[in-house]
């Protein structure tokens, strides 16, 4: 049983609001991860979890414990900290050893389990030495292995890879997930890198400026984001937006952009009628355009800005009317740049959203804001 | 290296270059090297000569003391200067009073400072700035402005003339500086490795002998160290609130005008060694006293 709960949870800094009422329920064995931009508050959320930094409002349960004012060592939580955080003065094995001795484990129990600790983490033979003759990667594997050998039920971790080089970081990624998955922790780790939140994620919680702006599993943020900003943050390239004008053509409504007329899907229909003669804004993902070499019905000729060849995909730059679009195809196709090419927009694969809010439209989010 | 190879003719030639451009560069880098090296020889010259001369003349016979030009190295080698100057009378004992005065300084000054320190170096409290420069600001009083009233006070209260009132007045006088160099050592510890150990179950108190307390404790040892030296050196104040119990540089001072060389070159040796002695072990935590002692 270790649930955690964060309910209307506020944190000011003088006149800063770091967290804005924020609710978050992770559930047991659940991974979630706070992504965010710098200074959107995530840090602040696990702090505050961590009993690091009091809320000034709001409530946290672990495990169905009210903890909001508890300090950080009666939580049974375990955290990873950004910058490691490793003693210098004490060996590995002391680290690792650390909160067993302070929960006063028998000294069987606190043997078996540093060992244990660090043989998931693979640093058993380095048990004698000190951090400072360890590199970068294998401090970090340290702070990893004092975590998990208190064995708590709450793991947080704080951006634990920004420290590696990417490599490093690559390898360390999917490491640390399948040893996470194989623990079965309730784990919220706090991250920048889309990436890491997309590839390691059960949920991933978008955050911008105190708030919570989606709660998903990582597929459907990337998807169907809530909302342009976190379209916009998630994915590289970015989610495209297409500015445009609501229209109702032969029954069907849909959106001009550039003149050129692309018609919503079935399920929308109802809900973009309040928008027609008005200004809407259409999402989709660079991968998700149809790009043809030749002209075709419903396709969209477009002139090439720039061609990047990725390796793995070529990457255009297009411009339609004012917006820049961005498109990645197979890295068999090839148009220069200056050249032509057809692009086609398939209606279930656009996003459609109210340029007013920034929110993205779709039936049920209506449903639950009326 | 590929694109040299491949298209060497679209690159333009470039000429070699001339031996004497070579030549000047190489002389300037020598001539850049060897003044910052005549420098750094000039100073320490400067400072290691007239401690030379004293360690010399320490262990140099009366005559040699007199004698003119000097010998480099003492010959003969004698104790009889020093012997001559331990057996003047009081000598010993002021000796001793000064190490008791330096030692109590150094308890006294070190225990305020600690947590003072601490508190300047983790804590936001209101007036921390204001409190900061007040700290400081009692440097800014000459010994002097000080001194009189202090034994005033003390000749009232009756502790005038003792080791233990003379290191009040020399606590008074090193605490603005321990406070800040060991404010300065707490700082240098990442307050990441505090949370780190109340998350895995320690209380603040715990976290801080378990984590800070190891890690600063060089530093804290080098600032009681140079506690020690500055009490151990101290004369003014010794001189103002001591009159039986004088404390070595007091004794030596008082005694000056009317003893001969040797006598002065055997009380400066003694009152130079404590402080050699100090700096030669503690050199290493010198530079971490400003520095990180992050690793």
């Amino acid at each position: 049983m270790a649930e955690i709960v964060i309910e209307n949870a506020v944190k000011r800094f003088g006149k800063f609001t770091a967290i804005d009422n924020v609710s978050l329920t992770v559930r047991e064995k659940e991974f979630v991860v706070l992504l965010g931009p710098s200074g959107c508050g995530k840090t602040t959320l696990l702090r505050a979890v961590a009993g690091l930094g009091m809320v000034d409002a709001g409530r946290i349960l672990i495990g169905g414990r009210d903890v909001t004012f508890l300090p950080p060592r009666e939580r049974n939580i375990s955290m990873v900290f950004q910058n490691y955080a490793i003693f210098p003065h004490m060996t590995v094995y002391d680290n690792i050893a650390f909160g067993l001795k302070m929960r006063k484990s028998s000294k069987d129990t606190i043997r078996e389990r540093v060992h244990n600790a660090a043989k998931l983490l693979h640093i058993e033979g380095m048990l004698e030495r000190y951090p400072s003759q360890m590199s970068g990667g294998q401090r970090q594997r340290i702070a990893v292995a004092r975590a998990i050998a208190v064995e708590t039920d709450v793991l947080l971790m704080d951006e634990p890879l920004s420290n590696l080089d990417a490599l490093l970081r690559l390898e360390m990624r999917a490491e640390l997930k399948s040893l996470l998955n194989r623990l079965g922790v309730t784990t919220i780790y706090v991250t920048h890198d889309q990436i890491e939140a997309l590839s390691m994620g059960d949920r991933i919680a978008v955050m911008k400026s105190g708030r919570i702006l989606q709660c998903d599993a990582p597929t459907h943020v990337y998807d169907s984001p809530a909302d342009q900003f976190v379209g916009s943050f998630i994915g590289n390239p970015p989610m495209n937006f297409l500015h445009g004008q609501a229209e109702r053509q032969g029954g069907q409504i849909g959106a001009r952009v550039a003149g050129f007329y692309i018609p919503a899907a079935d399920p929308l229909q109802d809900l973009l009628a309040d928008y027609v003669g008005k200004p809407i804004t259409l999402g989709i993902r660079a991968e998700s355009i149809e790009v043809l070499e030749a002209p075709a019905e419903d396709a969209l000729p477009a002139e090439v800005t720039l061609m990047e060849p990725l390796g793995s995909q070529n990457l255009f730059t297009i411009h339609l009317g004012t917006d820049a679009l961005k498109v990645s195809t197979h890295p068999d196709f090839r148009v220069k740049s200056g050249g032509r090419l057809w692009l086609r927009f398939p209606a279930h694969k656009i996003r459609w959203v109210d340029p007013d809010s920034g929110r993205t439209l779709t039936p049920e989010r209506m449903a639950v804001a009326q | 290296m590929t694109t040299l190879t491949t298209q060497p003719e679209t690159r333009p030639a470039v000429p070699p270059l001339d031996a004497s451009v070579r030549r000047r560069a190489r002389i300037r880098h020598n001539l850049r090297r060897s003044s910052i090296y005549g420098v750094a020889i000039l100073i320490a010259i400067w400072i290691l000569l007239p401690i030379w001369l004293i360690t010399t003349m320490a262990f140099s016979t009366p005559e040699n003391i007199r004698a003119f030009p000097k010998p480099f190295v003492p010959s003969p080698a004698t104790t009889e200067t020093i012997n001559f100057f331990l057996s003047a009378e009081g000598i010993v004992q002021s000796a001793l009073n000064s190490v008791i005065v330096a030692v109590l300084t150094l308890v006294i000054s070190t225990l305020i400072a600690v947590p003072a320190g601490y508190a300047i170096a983790r804590f936001l409290f209101p007036g921390r700035d204001a409190i900061r420069l007040g700290i400081l600001s009692v440097r800014a009083f000459p010994i002097v402005v000080l001194g009189v009233p202090i034994a005033t006070i003390y000749i009232q209260l009756g502790i005038y003339d003792s080791p233990i009132s003379l290191a009040l007045m020399h606590v008074a006088l090193t605490l603005p500086t321990t406070i800040l160099v060991i404010s300065s050592v707490f700082a240098s510890v990442p307050y990441e490795l505090e949370e780190a150990a109340q998350i895995f179950g320690s209380t603040p108190v715990q976290a801080f002998w378990q984590v800070v307390l190891p890690l600063s404790l060089p530093g804290i040892a080098a600032s009681a160290l140079l506690t020690f030296v500055l009490s151990w050196n101290e004369v003014f104040a010794a001189i103002m609130l001591t009159l039986m119990n004088r404390t070595l540089p007091a004794a030596i001072l008082y005694t000056l005008d009317k003893s001969g060389d040797p006598f002065k070159f055997a009380g400066a040796f003694f009152m130079l060694m404590p402080a050699i002695v100090f700096i030669f072990f503690i050199r290493r935590y010198l530079f971490n006293m400003w520095g990180s002692i992050n690793k």
